[in-house]
């Protein structure tokens, strides 16, 4: 009996993303100065570099695609909730910072980061939420004096 | 005698009641984030960097170092009584350890871990002490193509001997390499990969890196994994340990204290390599192997001694040579150049109070650690009752406060999330992130020590073979390589990394 033989998705995916990142450092460096052996310019490292991670990338790759280990799925593999409950809470954070000031701001930043779990507890995390805000600008703003603003302006 | 001298300066700075105090403080935090499964000290020293900018660099080192050590024992707190690895050094401890405690002997396997945990700490401590001085003379001789040289033996050791798979680990060296030269060159004054962004100019902080990879990108990985259930915490029960107990582990502990010493100044070894290497061959050299698993006790006072073990000689290359080992010399590395001091042979010399008063208060934090961790076990059990769900919010917020602290800056803190992504991508796409960091870190100072070793010679590449003490550490370099490429280490590294 044959089995299909499909590659690994996470092979591909992490020999595609050092060889996209290779491939950024050669054409974003391409016009810094490389200079000689003995006078090295700005450009001559970065180049070094960024052409082994493009080797290295494209090794992985190849031996990705002839690998045949089981399947792994693409939807299986990540979860999109956590990520980007996670990431959005911290962008909202930072940028409304400067206008909501830090104790809104970080309970806004936990109720978002609590939608990172399935079965959120909205009460819980209001509570949470306020505790935070009050302990970030009592420690933060006040005891240690970054500069922050508390409240909103 | 010399190393008594320096002793007495290191016992004159450690006694400080600031130091001490800060001390308290590293060790009291260590304990407390080893024992909290899901939060490690890297994530928390990452997180607490921005805040020693206040104390004096002594304090800050000494806190940050307890937090490292301080975590080799609490982790062991959560593996005998959860069956969970507090920390991932304390792996190995589970097997043993909860087997013991289900058999009603938790007590006893708690105060042998950390028994062991203090001698072996000890022994490093002293170890570090009389290894200081000699190498950090033979350092000053470095020229820059012998660092350039040692650095590459550095980076070519932590893929060796990173988890996972090699390539992986060589391409996420050169992606860290790649980071740490965003920013302005020193020699030209050239903008390298800066978008054209004032706040790159600078290059990236080190914070930014170490916070989205180590903080932000676990707390999504915890996330997915999370189940919401309570830990099942088994009860302490007396805390003596019999005769018995006492004469199986002595050998051991000495053993893994030795091993872990070892291991620990290898390059991206650390404390993690020696507990297993440890737990290996006790079972080896046990005259029952059958033991093993069903609660030896053997089995938890090896590998518990030698992660602690490995935990303080670690600090050897950082502190003599000025080369990170693993992500958390990365980050005490990092610590010391916010506050100035650049990490190398020269330190001793010039600032012997902060060298001498480091390793002094790293046997007093040791001595505090067995105090906290045994008769206080208590306090640190009700800890794991805390759910996750109500932890991670509290991570973040100490995340984004950190980064922002460093510069002032909210540019920082979205890149931060730009790495916690990047990071929760390596975590998925099973690439250990340590060594983008030690890259990153090597990455600048091993271009300027190429560039500086390629206009003494003339631009003769030759330079780096025709130097001897080079020579010697390429050839090291090489043979670590071939080593690598042998199948038999290939078939070790398999299993030795395939137990957790």
């Amino acid at each position: 009996m044959r089995t299909r033989l499909i590659p690994d998705a996470r092979e591909l995916l992490a020999g595609l993303l050092f060889l996209g990142f290779g491939l950024a450092g050669l054409l974003i460096g391409r016009d810094y100065a490389s200079g000689t052996a003995m006078r090295m310019g700005a450009g001559y490292f970065p180049w070094l570099v960024s052409l082994a991670l493009c080797v290295l990338g494209a090794v992985l790759l190849v031996r990705g695609l002839a690998s045949s280990r089981e399947r792994v799925a693409l939807g299986e593999l990540f979860q999109a909730r956590p990520g980007l409950s996670i990431g959005g809470s911290v962008v909202a954070f930072a940028l409304l910072l400067p206008s909501l000031g830090l104790a809104l701001s970080t309970l806004l930043m936990t109720l978002l980061s609590g939608l990172a779990r399935r079965r959120a507890h909205l009460g819980e995390l209001t509570v949470l939420g306020c505790v935070l805000g009050l302990f970030s600008v009592a420690v933060f703003a006040w005891g240690l004096g970054l500069n922050l603003p508390a409240w909103p302006v | 005698m010399e190393l008594l001298d320096h002793l007495a300066i290191g016992l004159q700075a450690a006694f400080t009641l600031n130091n001490l105090l800060y001390c308290f403080v590293g060790v009291t935090l260590g304990t407390l984030v080893g024992v909290l499964p899901g939060l490690g000290p890297v994530a928390t020293i990452a997180m607490l960097l921005p805040i020693t900018y206040g104390l004096t660099p002594s304090a800050a080192l000494i806190m940050l170092s307890g937090i490292y050590y301080g975590a080799q024992y609490g982790g062991s707190t959560t593996a005998i009584l959860v069956n969970l690895p507090g920390e991932s050094s304390s792996v190995v401890t589970c097997l043993d350890g909860h087997a013991m405690a289900r058999k009603g002997r938790a007590g006893a396997a708690l105060a042998i871990a950390a028994i062991g945990s203090f001698v072996a700490g000890s022994l490093a401590i002293l170890l570090l002490a009389a290894a200081a001085t000699p190498l950090a003379e033979a350092a000053l001789k470095f020229g820059p193509a012998e660092y350039f040289s040692l650095m590459l033996l550095g980076l070519v050791a932590a893929i060796v001997l990173a988890q996972g798979d090699v390539l992986k680990a060589i391409a996420m060296t050169l992606l860290g390499l790649l980071l740490g030269l965003v920013g302005t060159d020193v020699n030209s004054g050239v903008e390298r990969f800066t978008f054209g962004i004032p706040e790159l100019s600078d290059g990236i902080s080190f914070v930014v890196i170490s916070m989205g990879i180590f903080g932000i990108a676990e707390i999504i990985a915890n996330l997915e994994r999370d189940h919401g259930g309570k830990a099942q915490v088994a009860r302490v029960g007396s805390l003596m340990p019999s005769r018995d107990d006492y004469r199986r582990s002595w050998k051991p502990i000495l053993r893994g204290t030795g091993l872990g010493s070892l291991l620990g100044i290898l390059p991206g070894g650390g404390a993690m390599l020696g507990s297993f290497a440890s737990y290996m061959i006790e079972k080896r050299l046990a005259r029952e192997p059958e033991r093993f698993g069903q609660g030896a006790i053997e089995g938890v006072a090896g590998p518990e001694s030698a992660n602690n073990a490995g935990a303080q000689t670690s600090f050897i290359p950082m502190l003599v040579l000025g080369l990170p080992s693993n992500a958390v010399m990365a980050l005490m590395a990092g610590a010391m150049m916010i506050h100035g001091i650049v990490p190398g042979p020269q330190v001793i010399d010039e600032r012997p109070e902060l060298f001498w008063g480091l390793i002094v208060s790293m046997w007093l934090g040791n001595l505090l650690l067995l105090v906290l961790n045994l008769p206080l076990v208590g306090i640190w059990v009700r800890l794991l009752a805390v759910p996750y769900r109500l932890l991670y919010p509290s991570i973040l917020l100490f995340c984004c406060i950190g980064v922002y602290s460093v510069n002032n800056s909210l540019f920082d803190v979205l890149l931060t999330v730009a790495f916690g992504l990047l990071g929760y991508l390596f975590i998925k796409l099973r690439c250990e992130p340590a060594p983008l960091l030690l890259g990153y870190l090597l990455g600048p100072l091993m271009e300027e020590n190429l560039r500086r070793a390629m206009l003494l010679s003339r631009g003769d590449p030759t330079v780096f073979f025709t130097r001897p003490l080079s020579l010697t550490l390429l050839i090291v370099t090489a043979l670590v390589v071939l080593l690598m490429c042998s199948p038999r280490l290939r078939a070790t590294r398999q299993v030795a990394f395939s137990e957790d």
